[in-house]
């Protein structure tokens, strides 16, 4: 599968996630998030930006457990929690989110 | 002759069985998970610094520094590239992979 | 959810020249979700899979060690090393990319005895 980001085209598996982490870049993220229907705002942002991070650091996308446990030690138990996460990414923070941030499917998530 | 080692002298025995039969001036390759027998405080150490007596060592750099070893290399034991394996292969006649 | 039992990953491969070091890794993180009590030991060659300093760019694998440091995130922070194995490859403790347990080889084989579940790569 592809997806078509200002004329070029980017490689994504079966279930939409990119083939190569190297190809992201903000655009791709809201085409991939256009094609799981969300409205990226700053929220969407601030978790995509932080599993970003948190794959950079651990070479790892976290599983949504571990994942609502570490957005709660760093921003705060108001967003540390998975009702929270899941009205952002209603098919699930970890497996969404991470399309859209450009990681593989989470490691742990079964 | 060209000898190649890529396994871990403490898991195999490939180093011991190359270093016995190795015959003097000849060359030794180690790759892969070889290199450790090439690092300071290996018990294997000892086998391969008999093989220095006799055979150029050589250890491939980018599996000793894949296993965060570059610090820890002995002394003789020679680095390679991939292009430095190259020449080694084609410098010599016969190449023996100690599997 | 069933009782916990005590599961125990034992690791006794370096860590690039097979794929066991990398699928043991994976699996205690998937595994980490069922809630079980989980122990990891490195003996033998499996120390080396700690061994900081790694620098895969040259050989074009994968470098999965920062993911060891995740670990204590998946509540995986039994990681046990077995003392004679560092001791044959010059290595200390102060050499692994992660806090660690040092136990004898025969400690190791006592806990072994305490476990429900060993898993060996």
């Amino acid at each position: 599968m592809a997806l078509e980001v200002g004329g070029k085209s980017v490689e994504t598996d079966e279930e939409g996630y990119l083939t190569s982490l190297s190809d992201w870049s903000e655009d791709v993220a809201k085409a991939i998030a256009k094609v799981e229907n969300i409205d990226m705002n700053e929220n969407h942002w601030e978790v995509v930006n932080f599993l970003r991070d948190y794959y950079n650091e651990f070479q790892i996308a976290p599983a949504v457990r571990v994942l609502t446990k570490a957005i709660g030690k760093k921003l705060g138990p108001e967003k540390g929690n998975s009702q929270y996460l899941y009205e952002l990414f209603p098919y699930g923070p970890a497996k969404q989110a991470c399309k859209i941030a450009g990681l593989p499917k989470p490691t742990g998530c079964v | 002759m060209l000898h190649i080692v890529n396994k871990s002298p403490l898991d195999r025995n490939s180093l011991e069985a190359c270093v016995a039969a190795a015959q003097a001036g000849g060359a030794l390759l180690l790759i892969e998970d070889g290199v450790y027998a090439a690092t300071r405080g290996n018990t294997a150490a000892t086998a391969l610094k008999s093989a220095l007596d006799r055979l150029t060592v050589y250890v491939l750099a980018p599996d000793l520094a894949a296993r965060g070893m570059s610090d820890a290399l002995i002394e003789g034991v020679r680095l390679v590239d991939y292009g430095g394996f190259v020449d080694l292969v084609a410098e010599h006649s016969t190449c023996q992979s100690w599997l | 959810m069933g009782e916990v039992k005590k599961f125990m990953y034992v690791n006794r491969k370096a860590p690039f020249g097979t794929i066991y070091a990398l699928e043991s890794l994976e699996v205690v993180l998937i595994a980490a979700a069922f809630d079980q009590d989980v122990s990891m030991v490195f003996m033998d060659d499996g120390v080396y899979q700690l061994k900081k300093g790694v620098d895969t760019k040259a050989i074009e694998v994968k470098n999965f060690q920062p993911t060891y440091r995740a670990l204590d995130d998946y509540d995986v922070n039994k990681l046990y090393v077995e003392a004679e194995a560092l001791e044959a490859r010059g290595l200390t403790a102060g050499d692994l990319c992660v806090p660690v347990e040092v136990l004898t080889r025969a400690q190791i084989g006592k806990l072994m005895e305490e476990q429900d579940i060993l898993l060996s790569f």
